[in-house]
């Protein structure tokens, strides 16, 4: 069984992704020790809250190093989810700008209403006449633009559960997993090598987010 | 597209689920953790979970309970009642709540929402503004399960709300709750035009049309309803396809 350590920086519902984790036949191992990422065939990286919080407890804890470590050096696999998505980045502006874990070539920026600009932009506009509120919360396309093991058997187009106010803008476009069509189109997931991101939750968005979850397990 | 999110509310005191009219009346209606169960298998957009009695009772929320139920929760639960400082919203989020709402403490303590959105982002802060028509119509907040009348004016209060941290405001109507003839076009329309976050309408829905008057009229984001699910066949999923029908977008 694939043990998937859970990292808790103390700011998140780590509960849930536990519970969802589980679900998905995997042995989940919540954990703020950074000794224990050594014992991880994975690392899921969740979170919601501040950029700037988390990485603060990340950094003082030694976690943001020994998962730079595990991911870099040893190749482990990790997810980050929502605010564990923008902490792949190089640095976030939430609050106050500070530096992120580097490890996807990126900024966190927040999301502007009718703004266009994002990398992988579909170009398309929210087609009803409610503006665009912010936080985005609440169920929204996911569109891959290329194909990979995390998003196997879910169909193009599937919808997953968001609440966020920021998101990820990539820097090298092949990173670039997926976006959706919100704000004039922003990213919605990263890939590079073995780490992934998603900025919408999987363990909160049913049948569709407990698949993506099976895929990283069996990735 | 951002999708019109359904969202079935359940109503919780002494141990059960209630429904009852204009935050009175109510009865029992069923368990919390088998409500939940069968809400996740029907594939819902989220839950609203709110204990009615806490804050009266001065009780803190039941986490336990909370952690039970967010257990059958592969979706998004919402999760209000009783909750007096960041503390408590710390402990819901750590649970299993996905969002907290915040009511009674918001009037009475309006640094604890400021904190609450600082510390857990805005995202997850939600704040429930109760409103109640005064003698000559006009709508005014009320907490306490709407045992007390703030004199607050919906609309600014709304936007104070916004601005000191809120994600996402869900507007209950007491007139309207339990009714089913409607929500309160006139009060969620103004408060969506106030404001720059989502605005659940809350209150009234007895059919799926009020549903689409409250996104087409109203302007919400959302809408919640409790009696239309606990008390006729129509079901959320159901509610979805009415809306899909009527060119809303939904999920399948």
């Amino acid at each position: 069984m694939q043990r998937i350590a859970i990292v808790d920086h103390g700011l998140c519902n780590v509960d849930s992704m536990w519970r969802a984790v589980e679900e998905c036949g995997a042995k989940g191992d919540v954990t703020s020790d950074p000794a224990d990422l050594a014992h991880a065939d994975k690392i899921v990286l969740p979170g919601v809250g501040s950029f700037a919080d988390a990485m603060d407890v990340l950094v003082r804890t030694g976690l943001a190093e020994a998962i730079r470590e595990h991911v870099v050096v040893n190749g482990v696999p990790l997810l980050g989810v929502c605010l564990g998505m923008q902490l792949l980045a190089n640095a976030g502006t939430e609050v106050r700008s500070t530096a992120g874990l580097g490890l996807i070539d990126a900024d966190v920026v927040r999301l502007v209403p009718g703004g266009t600009g994002a990398i992988g932009a579909t170009g398309a506009t929210c087609a009803t006449d409610r503006a665009e509120r912010i936080p985005h919360v609440g169920w929204n396309e996911v569109d891959p633009r290329f194909d990979h093991a995390v998003f196997a058997g879910i169909p193009a187009g599937a919808d997953f559960y968001f609440v966020h106010s920021y998101h990820v803008r990539c820097n090298d476009p092949s990173d670039v997993l997926a976006t959706t069509p919100y704000c004039g189109g922003f990213t919605s997931a990263v890939a590079r090598g073995r780490i992934v991101g998603t900025q919408f939750h999987p363990e909160k968005s049913q049948v569709h987010g407990l698949r993506l979850l099976r895929n990283f397990v069996a990735w | 597209m951002l999708k019109a999110r359904v969202i079935p509310t359940l109503l919780y005191r002494d141990f059960t689920l209630v429904k009852g009219v204009r935050f009175d009346s109510r009865r029992v209606v069923g368990s919390p953790v088998q409500a939940v169960q069968v809400y996740n298998l029907r594939n819902v957009d989220e839950l609203i979970f709110l204990d009615v009695r806490a804050t009266l009772d001065e009780r803190r929320p039941d986490f336990a309970l909370i952690d039970e139920i967010a257990d059958h929760c592969f979706m998004p639960l919402c999760v209000g009642g009783g909750v007096r400082d960041v503390d408590d919203v710390r402990e819901l989020l750590a649970v299993g709540a996905d969002k907290v709402a915040l009511n009674t403490v918001a009037v009475e303590a309006p640094e604890v929402v400021r904190a609450a959105s600082d510390r857990f982002g805005a995202q997850c802060v939600v704040v429930a503004i109760d409103t109640q028509r005064d003698g000559h119509g006009t709508p005014t907040v009320r907490i306490a399960s709407g045992t007390h009348d703030t004199g607050l004016d919906p609309v600014a209060w709304a936007k104070e709300v916004e601005s000191l941290g809120a994600g996402e405001i869900l507007l209950q109507s007491i007139d309207h709750d339990g009714v089913m003839e409607g929500y309160d076009l006139e009060t969620i329309r103004r408060v969506s035009d106030a404001v720059g976050v989502p605005v659940i309408a809350s209150g009234g829905a007895g059919e799926f049309g009020h549903l689409l008057a409250a996104f087409v009229d109203g302007g919400a984001t959302a809408v919640a309803a409790a009696s239309m699910f606990h008390f006729t066949e129509q079901t959320p999923m159901e509610a979805r396809e009415f809306l899909g029908a009527h060119g809303l977008p939904v999920r399948a």
